[in-house]
Formats: structure tokens, sequence, C-alpha cells
């Protein structure tokens, strides 16, 4: 059973992909004059899920997937034309589809109301296009067309019968299956007049063992529909040819031949891609098939995730490793020769490489996020009534898998908070001169060893006086307290801050961009907002490449070594008593630039010393925590400046305060890395995330 | 002295005895991954007296316990010759500091005996049964899930 379930994991593996793909296809085709090819692709995708989803049983998937290919084969037969009603259907089936997968792979429940939905549009859709040819037969169009079995239309169900041409390809006997089976089943249905033809059967000396040379007619005379026998061949559409023809109808010359590349249903998908593949190379059973363009030197394997972690452990470990080995030729004093050197740097180097190939395995492009907010994107507006595109700029660019998957949520509350808030409706746009129709960038960029994101609308900006003003009411800033513009746009990443003052069914669901900013910091990366009056909003992220590694500064604090992400530091300083002012007791402030920043002593906060410290002779960092509050870290000194491996804390042992995760320095020792936000939090006494009243004062 | 045995029979378990203070403890030998001697250790801040910070295992973060500290003999000042048996309780890998590790038992499940309602000491609490010997000797079982620190109470 286990090794069941792990091969529907796999198909689910490959349903997300071919979700993706089909996704991206439909989009595609959302543009005049698209390729015909997309059409097929798109096809291909909705069949292959549906043929696994048959091997596996999952009935409402099936179901939705049958009608769904139905329509889209009536698209790529010319029968239907893509206009925007119908690409609409066609989206919204898609994540229907979509939602069907997840449902059956959580073994929830999906949503029968918007299915039920969509399957009456897709029928109408189908009667609309499917019946003014009934003639033009190929495999597929019986199968599912005007003569689908649970709605036979009258005329074509009183078939007296269907005319099959049979042709065995040489997959047909290598996957065991055997055609007098087949025929028997057929006979069953009928009475069958079954004829072999041999006249395809070359002379002896050009006789190949491999290739089937027999081929049949099968007449069947039966008042069933075709889709049962279609049923029947259903395991076995994909290796052979076959032509099934109402025997009423004149059979059309010689049907193309059998375009229909899928999976057949009991193919158990080939664990082969780690990226998802073009929507052209699901078909990975049919070598006769050219391969899509530049896909041969793509050649994937699929490796468990785990794998690659245990790697990139390892590796980090091989880079401490050779650290310490650095260190203790350097304590020998062996340092001088040129060949120890030689060879250390060599393997200072090689590690350095391997572990930038590892990161590049988990990489993946960001894509994958930015597709789904096509989706976000419809519904928002769907549910929201405004007229809304998405545009995505540089979704190739490359990030760390676990960043990919951290990204989603604050990326979707984004999104649908730019379409809610950020974009005026219809008639505001067109009254201020701009196109009915909103839109939303998503564009992604590397900036200088860091991954850019940003998400910008074209809306009306941002309504200072309004946010101004609810911040407030609700406490958040003090009555006339002075604020820049810049700081004004900060108040929209306060907790408890939302500008809705009725709960809106879209981002009002108690979480606000407080929540966005924080996943972002917890990620080690930082959220900038930008906005122009009457020219729209740009929020703007900026992450690290990867998680595993942070970049560090290395400080000495009574004795112990820890590390500071450079992200949050701002500058550095020695304390020198000019710039340094008393408050009461104990409270001392840093005056930089006309700043004046609060100071925390580090080695009290952490309890490593009873006595305060004398600020005299250490040095201070800047760092910048929530609402772009400046505080001061008192420290002993600073070591050194570099990448570390992060390693959770929390695993072992649990959470320290004011600590994030810890890190190995090159003398095996453990390094403690700061979190510089809580240092704060905790610092000012305040335990809980809210700080009322912190903007007012930055 | 102790008996050892190497071999494992059914009612019978293996454990490893310590010793904390001049007392004999013992752990089960199924929790024990490995024995380590003493290495200075990383601070954590905030963390309970008990805890003495944490180590470097082979590329994970392991906390260490000072066991005395733990069990009220009062904390230990490390040196070269001390232990640091490297236990495993369910998902959580943890050093316990311990005096010395003095031998590998095997007990007859029937000379466990629960801990005696007069020790009102602090140690109880972490004393899941006593193990007698015919020789006098008493080995105490260390509950490992007691001697634990918990993250959370120090987190306030």
């Amino acid at each position: 059973m286990a090794e069941m379930d792990e091969i529907q994991e796999m198909f689910f593996d490959e349903c997300g992909e071919l979700l993706e793909g089909l996704a991206n296809g439909l989009r595609q085709m959302d543009q005049p004059g698209y390729d015909k090819e997309t059409v097929h692709a798109v096809f291909r995708a909705v069949h292959s899920i549906k043929g696994g989803a048959a091997a596996f049983g999952l009935n409402d998937l099936v179901t939705f997937a049958h009608r769904f290919e139905t329509v889209l084969d009536l698209l790529r037969s010319d029968r239907l034309e893509a206009d925007p009603a119908l690409m609409s259907i066609m989206h919204r089936s898609s994540d229907c589809l979509a939602d069907l997968v997840t449902a059956a792979r959580q073994s929830s429940e999906p949503d029968h109301a918007q299915r039920e939905a969509l399957l009456t549009e897709l029928d109408r859709i189908m009667a609309d296009g499917g019946d003014d040819d009934a003639i033009e037969f190929t495999p597929m169009v019986i199968d599912i067309g005007a003569l689908d079995g649970e709605d036979p239309q009258p005329g074509l169900a009183g078939q007296a019968g269907f005319n099959i041409h049979f042709i065995p390809d040489g997959d047909l006997y290598r996957s065991g299956n055997e055609p007098a089976a087949l025929f028997l089943a057929l006979a069953k249905l009928g009475e069958a007049e079954i004829r072999v033809d041999s006249d395809f059967v070359p002379p002896l000396s050009d006789w190949s063992e491999d290739q089937p040379q027999l081929r049949w007619t099968i007449v069947l005379h039966t008042d069933c529909p075709a889709d049962e026998i279609a049923e029947i061949f259903e395991f076995v559409e994909d290796c052979c040819e076959l032509h099934v023809t109402p025997l009423t109808a004149e059979p059309d010359g010689p049907p193309e031949p059998d375009e229909i590349s899928d999976s057949a249903p009991g193919d158990i998908p080939e664990p082969a891609q780690i990226n998802p593949p073009e929507p052209a190379q699901t078909d990975s059973a049919k070598p006769s098939r050219p391969a899509a363009p530049g896909g041969d030197s793509g050649a994937t394997i699929r490796v468990s995730l785990a794998r690659v972690d245990r790697l990139m452990n390892m590796i980090g470990e091989l880079v401490i490793k050779e650290a310490m080995l650095a260190q203790v030729i350097q304590t020998a004093g062996m340092s001088e020769d040129p060949d120890v050197l030689a060879g250390l740097d060599a393997i200072g180097q090689l590690a350095g490489d391997i572990q930038e190939s590892v990161m590049a395995i988990r990489a993946q492009p960001l894509k994958l996020v930015f597709q789904r907010m096509h989706r976000i994107v419809r519904e928002a507006a769907d549910a929201t009534g405004k007229q809304v595109s998405l545009i995505t700029v540089g979704e190739e660019t490359e990030v760390d898998k676990t960043m990919i998957e951290r990204l989603i949520d604050p990326l979707t509350h984004m999104i649908r908070n730019s379409v809610d808030h950020g974009l005026e409706d219809g008639e505001t746009r067109q009254a201020r001169g701009k196109p009915a129709e909103g839109r939303i960038t998503l564009s992604a960029a590397h900036r200088s060893g860091r991954v850019q994101i940003e998400v910008s609308d074209d809306g009306g900006g941002i309504n200072r006086p309004k946010v101004r003003e609810i911040a407030e009411e609700r406490g958040l800033i003090a009555p006339g307290a002075s604020l820049n513009p810049a700081e004004i746009d900060q108040l929209l990443f306060m907790p408890g801050f939302s500008s809705k003052t009725e709960v809106s069914a879209l981002s009002g669901r108690g979480v606000g961009l407080d929540v966005v900013r924080r996943e972002i910091m917890d990620l080690g990366g930082r959220v900038m907002i930008h906005s122009e009056i009457g020219q729209g909003t740009t929020f703007s992220i900026a992450l690290p490449l990867t998680l595993a590694v942070l970049e560090g500064m290395l400080i000495q604090l009574c004795g112990e070594t820890m590390v500071l992400p450079i992200n949050a530091v701002q500058e550095t300083m020695r304390a020198n008593p000019s710039i340094l002012h008393g408050v009461g007791q104990d409270g001392r402030l840093l005056s930089n630039r006309g700043d004046l920043i609060p100071i925390i002593d580090l080695a009290g906060e952490f309890g490593l010393r009873d006595s305060p410290a004398t600020i005299e002779g250490g040095v201070l960092i800047v760092i910048e925590a929530d609402n772009q509050k400046r505080s001061a870290l008192l420290v002993d000194g600073i070591i050194d400046q570099r990448q570390v491996v992060i390693k959770s804390l929390e695993e072992n042992y649990g959470h320290v305060p004011g600590v994030s995760a810890a890190t190995i320095l090159g003398d095996g020792k453990i390094a403690l890395i700061i979190d510089p936000e809580e240092v704060v939090r905790t610092s000012s006494g305040d335990h809980d995330r809210a700080v009322p009243a912190a903007a007012a004062q930055g | 002295m102790l008996q050892s045995m190497s071999h494992n029979t059914v009612g019978k378990s293996d454990v490893v005895a310590f010793k904390l203070a001049e007392q004999d403890f013992c752990i089960d030998i199924g929790l024990v991954r490995e024995i380590r001697g003493w290495s200075p250790t990383t601070t954590l801040p905030h963390a309970p007296d008990y805890v003495k910070g944490v180590i470097n295992l082979r590329g994970s973060v392991v906390t260490v316990v000072d066991l005395s500290a733990r069990l009220g003999f009062g904390a230990t000042t490390p040196s070269q010759r001390h232990v640091v048996i490297i236990a495993m309780h369910e998902e959580r890998v943890v050093g316990l500091l311990a005096d010395l590790v003095s031998d590998i038992v095997t007990v007859n499940d029937g000379s466990i005996q629960p801990v005696p309602d007069i020790a009102l000491t602090h140690a109880r609490e972490f004393i899941t049964g006593m193990i007698t010997f015919d020789d006098g000797q008493i080995l105490r079982k260390i509950d490992l899930s007691q001697v634990l620190p918990i993250a959370r109470e120090e987190t306030a």
C-alpha cells in the first residue's frame, strides 16, 4: 500500500507541473495569434491529469477533467473560438481543476458548487460547439464529444454500430496488452466481425520482430454509445492507432495519424523532472515524438528535497572543516609552506564551488510563485468587480526553493492588497483619464547578490491624509505628529492598521501588511514602499538568495563571538564620549547627524554581564528594526564579516530571546546569530509585536 | 563491583551508569548516542542555570545540561575529566554533563524499585526508579524527559 501511496504522490507532483503548464498555456491563448501547439499542450495536460486520476479512482477529478478536455478538444479542432468569454471559463476551469487536485491530494472535500457551475458552463459550450459536425470523428471526439455517454443525444445514441480500425504498435505488445482480450471485450458489446488485415506484412527478408505488422478491422453491431468502445481501448490508446467511425457515416478517408499523445491512465508518471517540464514534454512514453526544442539538453531527474538538504548540510560541514584546517595549519606554523598554502587554497575554492552548485540545485525560478498570482489577480478582480491585468517580468529569476514556498503567502497578500486598495474602480480610472483596466506588474530581478521583487500598480497611490487619519484614530500615532510622506507610507505596515473600515471579503482577513513585512523579514529580506499620487504604488522586496547562508558581522561580546545579520546593520562607530548623551539613570543615547538613537547594551540584554558596561571603548552598531526605528547595539568589538551557515537552535533546544539561530565558526565553536528585531523589541520592554506610537518617534 | 553483561534477554535491560556528586545514576542505554569528553560550550542567553550552553556535535547544535545543577547538587565546574553523555529523547538531542561514566550494566526488571516516598529531595522528580544490587550498590535511574530543559519556560 505504501508503494501505491508513493506512486500517487508522484502523480500529484506531476499534476502540479501539468497544472502549471496548463495555466501557462491558457495565458498564451489569451493573446491573439497564439501557437496551435499551445492548444495541444493544454489539452494534453488536462488529459494526462484525467488519465492519472482515473488510475487512482479519483472520480471527481476524472469527471471534471473529462468535460474540460472535451471543450479543449473543440478548441483545438477549431470548432470553438478562443474568445475572451470562453477563455475566462477556461481559466476558471483550470483553477477548479487545480482545486480538485489539491482536494484529492489532501483527501478533503472540494467546492462542489463552484465545480457544478463550471460543469454547466462547459456543457453549454459543448452543446454550442460540438453538435454541428457529427461526421468528423476523431477518436477523442467519440470519447467525449456529442456522444457523451452521460447525455447521449437523440438520434446518435441509436447507432447501429461502429467501424473500428485498430493498428497496434510495438508498445502495445511490449506493455503486455493482448489484442485478443480487447476483441473479446468488444464482442461483449454486440456482434463483432473481426477481420485481420495482413496486407502490410512485409516479405520475410524485411521482417522486424519489433514491429507488429497485423492490423484489424472490426465491424461492431451494437447499440452502445461510442465511449464504451473508447473505454475498452482506454489503456492502449496511446500505443495504437485507433479509428472508430459510426457505421452510418462515411469514413472520411484515412484519418490523420494518431495525434493523441497522452499518458495512458495506467501509465505511471515517470519520476523524471525536477523542474516543471514544458507541457509538450509530458509525453515521455513516446520516444517517436520529436523532442521539444532543447528538450534533450534539459534532461532532469526528480530528487527528494531531503537528499539535497543532506548534501547541503554536509557541504556546510566541509566548509567549516576547511576553515578549521586552515586555522590548525596556521597555528602549527605551516602556513609559510607554499605547497600547503596552494593545497588549502584549492580545497577552499572547491568547497565554495560545491556549495554554490548545491545551492543552484535548490534554486528554482520564481515562475512557480508568479504563475499562481495570475489566479489571485483573477479572483481578486472578480471579487472587487474591477478589471485587472497582471504583467509578470523576470519570472525566470531563481531563488532558493524554501524561499519560493514562503513567498507565496506574502505575495498573495500584496497582490490582493494592490487589487483591493491600490487600484481604483473602472469609473474612477476613466474619469482620471486612465484605461478602465487596472494594471499590476510583478517583477523580479537579481540585484547585487539579492533578489528584488516588486509589486506595482497603476492606481491612485497612497491616500496619505486618509492613512494618517486612520492611524490617529487607531492610536497608532499621536494626533498631529509630524510625519513626512515616507513615514506615513510606513504606517501601512503597522500592526493593527487596515485602511478599510469594513472588513472586505478580499484582503481583510485579519492579516495586514504588517504580517507581510514580518514574513519577509523572517526570510532575511526587507520591504520598501514607494507611492506617487495618481501614479500608483510600488512595494519592493529585497531578499537574500538563500536561507541556508547568511552574510553576518562577527562581533565580540564578553568573550563570546556572535553574529549580527548584515542586512540589519546601517553603520558602525567607536563609542566616542562626544556623541553620547545620558538620559536619566541608565538611558543612553547616541547622537548621529542630528538623530538621537537609543543605545542597547547587548551584553546586559543577554544577561552576560551583571553590571552595566562602560560605553567608552566599545563599538556601537546602528541597526534598523521594524518601522525604521533605529537603535545602536553596544558590543565589545567587531571581528570580521563573513558568510555563515545557519543552524537551527530550536531543533534541540528552543527559542532564545534575541537569538534567531546559531552557526559554527572556523574553530568548531558555536556562535549565536542575533535577531536584531527581537533585541530591540525586548529591550524596549515590549514583548508583543505591537509598538504603538513607535512611528511617531521615528 | 557491578557486574557487566553484554547480551540482552527478556526481562533485562542495559543501562549506562555514571556518577554525579558521589552518587550513582544510570540512564537507559537505548537513549544514549555517544559519550564525549567535556568541551567548552557557547553560553545561551536567558537560559536556566542548569543549561551549560551549546556545543557543536558534527554540525548539529546540541544543548548541554549540567545534571548536577539540574538535580540540585550545585553547579559543576567542568574540567577535562568531565564527560558529556549525548542522549536522544524523541527527536531532541541533548548532552548530559556528568562526573564520569562508570559502567554499562544489565539490570533485571525485577530489581527496579519505585522511588521510596521518604525521599523528599528535589532530585526525586527526575528519578524514575532505584536499582538495587546484592552488594548494596544502588543506581538511580534518570528520567530523561524530566531532565531536558523546557524551552518555553525561559522564553517569557
